[in-house]
């Protein structure tokens, strides 16, 4: 075990750029043997960067990592396996119709002696007699036979971690381990973190959920916008400096909101529940208002959103659009009454990437552009041709792909989309993720004159300054909950990050 | 007949009493639909259980049984093999050509063999290293290989194959008074072979976690193109031992020979459980999977339905059968 002096892993002045975004700009982090570090900050934060180039499956652009003292370079996932460190992603890596013992041991299983051994023969009672033995050592009761599709969550991730300890690992990684996981389930990992500190293992545990780090961490760390901003130990911590320090920067220009007339209820919610996702929401949006939705992932903003849109059945509650009931049992049903949805994942939901410009911004108002069921393609290249030239979309003609568009305009295009529909109500998930801040200027400014249109928009954003500059009101979600509805004037982001990690209770 | 077989399948898809981990395993279900059908038949007819009759049944689905179990491996890796149909033609062919140019059986079998395992290595090159879609590789496969034989034979049969080489496929070895057909104990043979492999191997293992999550195996330090391409030399070494065992059961090597015979392949590995997201199946259930199949269409002849309703029942019966996988997996 290394002395507190000496850190068993020392990255310094990590640097890393994607196109168009900073993604790390020298960032320095040190873990020793048997400690736990917390790493936090927002989304965007880059957090999950500086773990991917730890494990290898990002390359760094600038900077050294030192292990134990000596410097080496990680250039794949396999290198920073033999060089000890694992990594444990929100989406396990398990091949689910393999039995536990097989997953831990992937790759390297054990074969028999002998001529059966050279045939390539599993030697599978050894096999599952070594896999208990590592599940053992974690403490989890789990069958080494047993297939990884018929095991819970929870008793997944101690495969997770069954297999990074079954490889040796000296540094392990959890990205949001607690993600997915109840009450119950979250001690549980805990217990087995503390176990493998007493090991002698250093553990990087990303979270979200800033209580459990006062539980479980040594210290924390704190990036933010790419950057190092600090590390206390947890015994100077508290959660309103780690937060200060998560959002700590000022608004920026970029965030900058017209004024829009609010009017009459345009959408009203009434105790909106699907079991395990969505729990009792209510709310009224009015035709002109922005209305924010912060939290953290998973806190159930998408969810409501789909519920909203009707791409998720709801088990019960009341939809009210314009004072009428509205069934919504499909997306088709939600676009007909008049209801958009900007997805979060624009390539994915929002978009027929290999569809030229044209057809995506028509693609919600086909009939209209029909006559007896015959696409009319004049009308069709008019309508495209006016968003592309009132939203500045930088396309070279009607006809190019969606695919070769950059993130920024294709952002546009959707907007495009549903502004010629005309909607009465605009659900904007996640509106600027992963657009530069030019593009994200141009989206801000869009959505003020759509407001002033008389829509009424509900923006998910994890992103705090935006929610703060945006928002003429901000529902904060925790846990599927509704933890605090704020009015403009009152909201702050110390507020609103305290709601939103269940620190105050609404 | 479609309506007769569904009430059993039902039922053994539902678990609720004893024997629960049998009638959980995959096979359980498929295995079902077979006894049921062969019940059917035994009562509603009174020469399918003759045993000359079974063994004809099982003489004629050697072939397609010993490719399922190669085809079988490459859906679980998530890929598919079209050109099965034509490989099992191509080799019988090579087979046959090299035995009318008087090479000596063994080495005629062997010549076969050979011409099939080119060929999945080229299916696996073109997969993983030209980075095509499987389907399209080996389209162009299944077109390349029926080409070739066309090619080779002027479009004419090649016959008068020595007797030696005919055994193969037609010999019966006296068995308490019947005759037990030589291709069958290929199947037997093959089927215990690859089952070990699939299951009891370092080799079976990866095809399964490969097919399972090609990322997770990739990240853990296998090499998933290595896999793949073994998994199409496999398949096509396996289609070859069926088409040298049809070539020498018939006696005449046609450049037609085999032709669609990959859509029983893929009915027969699918029918028996083999998930065509990968990952999933075994060489048990493609073997019933192969039985199902061929009963079917012999049945169809013996209850008299017109041989022209036949490609009709099948492919329902393809359909229902993985509607049926698909809601057992569901209720997991």
């Amino acid at each position: 075990m290394s002395s507190e002096g000496v850190p068993f892993l020392h990255m310094e002045g990590i640097s890393k750029s994607f196109p168009g975004v900073r993604a790390l700009d020298s960032v320095d982090l040190k873990v020793s043997a048997g400690e736990v570090l917390a790493l936090v900050g927002e989304n965007g934060a880059g957090k999950s960067t500086l773990m991917k180039i730890l494990s290898g499956a990002h390359r760094k652009d600038a900077g050294r990592i030192l292990l134990d003292g000596k410097v080496v370079e990680i250039e794949n996932p396999h290198q920073a396996q033999r060089l000890g460190i694992a990594i444990i992603y929100q989406e396990f890596n398990l091949t689910r119709n393999q039995t536990v013992a097989a997953n831990i041991f992937i790759a390297r299983e054990p074969r028999v002696r002998g001529l059966g051994g050279w045939l390539g023969f599993v030697d599978r009672v050894s096999m599952e007699r070594e896999a208990s033995r590592v599940l053992e050592r974690i403490h989890a009761k789990i069958p080494p036979a047993v297939k990884v599709r018929d095991l819970s969550v929870a008793q997944q991730q101690m495969v997770e971690i069954a297999k990074a300890i079954a490889v040796e690992a000296k540094i392990l990684i959890m990205d949001e381990p607690t993600a997915a996981l109840g009450e119950n389930e979250t001690d549980v990992l805990f217990e087995t973190v503390r176990g493998l500190k007493a090991q002698g293992i250093a553990i990087i545990f990303i979270t979200h959920r800033l209580e459990e780090m006062f539980h479980i961490a040594d210290r924390v760390v704190v990036l933010r916008d790419g950057q190092f901003v600090g590390e206390l130990p947890m015994a100077e911590a508290t959660a309103e400096r780690v937060v200060q320090m998560m959002v700590g920067r000022s608004l920026q220009e970029v965030f900058r909101k017209e004024k829009a007339e609010i009017a009459e209820p345009v959408l009203e919610v009434r105790a909106l529940t699907r079991r395990g996702a969505v729990e009792d929401v209510s709310f009224t949006l009015r035709r002109g208002e922005i209305l924010g939705f912060a939290g953290l992932v998973g806190a159930g903003r998408t969810e409501t959103a789909r519920l909203l849109f009707g791409a998720d059945k709801r088990d019960s509650g009341e939809i009210l659009l314009e004072g009428k009931p509205l069934t919504v049992a499909s997306p088709t049903e939600a676009v007909r009454a008049g209801i958009g949805l900007v997805p979060e994942d624009r390539g994915l939901q929002g978009l027929v990437l290999k569809l030229p410009v044209l057809e995506n911004i028509v693609l919600a108002t086909l009939p209209r552009h029909s006559e007896a069921g015959w696409m009319n393609r004049t009308q069709m290249a008019q309508t495209a041709r006016s968003f592309v030239d009132r939203l500045s979309i930088r396309t070279p003609h009607l006809r190019q792909k969606a695919m070769l568009l950059s993130g920024g305009n294709q952002q546009k295009v959707v907007l495009a989309k549903w502004l010629a529909s005309k909607p009465k109500v605009l659900i904007m998930d996640e509106p600027t993720r992963g657009i530069d801040v030019g593009a994200k200027a141009e989206v801000h400014a869009l959505m003020s004159q759509l407001a002033r249109s008389g829509i009424g928009i509900i923006m998910i954003s994890s992103e705090l300054p935006e929610i703060m500059a945006m928002s003429d009101r901000i529902v904060v979600m925790h846990e599927g909950r509704i933890a605090a509805i704020l009015d403009r004037s009152q909201a702050t982001q110390e507020l609103v990050m305290a709601y939103a990690s269940g620190q105050r209770k609404g | 007949m479609a309506e007769e077989k569904e009430p059993a399948v039902t039922q053994g898809m539902r678990p609720g009493f004893a024997l629960r981990s049998i009638m959980r395993a995959q096979e359980f279900g498929v295995f079902l639909i077979l006894a049921a059908m062969v019940l059917f038949l035994s009562v509603f007819t009174n020469t399918f259980f003759k045993s000359t009759n079974i063994f004809n049944i099982l003489r004629a689905f050697s072939w397609v049984a010993i490719s399922a179990f190669g085809e079988c491996m490459v859906i679980i890796t998530g890929g598919i093999d079209l050109s099965v149909g034509s490989v099992m033609g191509f080799s019988g062919l090579i087979a046959g050509m090299l035995l009318r140019a008087s090479v000596n059986a063994p080495l005629a079998v062997a010549g076969g063999l050979a011409a099939g395992i080119v060929i999945g290595l080229l299916n696996g090159l073109m997969v993983t290293k030209a980075r095509l879609p499987p389907f399209i590789a080996t389209l162009g496969m299944l077109l390349m290989a029926r080409g070739l034989c066309y090619g080779l034979t002027g479009g004419w049969p090649v016959q008068d194959l020595p007797q030696g080489f005919r055994n193969l496929g037609q010999f019966d070895i006296p068995f308490l008074g019947a005759g037990i057909p030589l291709p069958l104990v290929f199947v037997v043979v093959f089927g215990v072979v690859m089952a070990m492999f699939l299951k009891r191997t370092v080799w079976g293992y990866r095809i399964y976690a490969v097919g399972g999550n090609e990322v997770a195996s990739g990240l853990s330090g296998i090499s998933t193109d290595r896999v793949k391409i073994m998994v199409y030399i496999l398949c096509a070494f396996l289609t070859a031992v069926g088409g040298i065992l049809m070539t020498a059961r018939l006696g005449v090597a046609a450049p037609t020979a085999a032709s669609g015979y990959e859509l029983d392949v893929i009915a027969a590995a699918v029918v028996g459980g083999t998930s065509l997201a990968g990952g999933e199946g075994t060489i048990l259930g493609v073997l019933i999977g192969a039985a199902i199949m061929q009963v079917l269409r012999t049945g169809l002849v013996l209850i008299g339905v017109s041989a022209y309703w036949l490609q009709a029942v099948q492919g329902l019966v393809i359909v229902v059968a993985i509607m049926l996988d698909q809601l057992r997996k569901r209720q997991r």
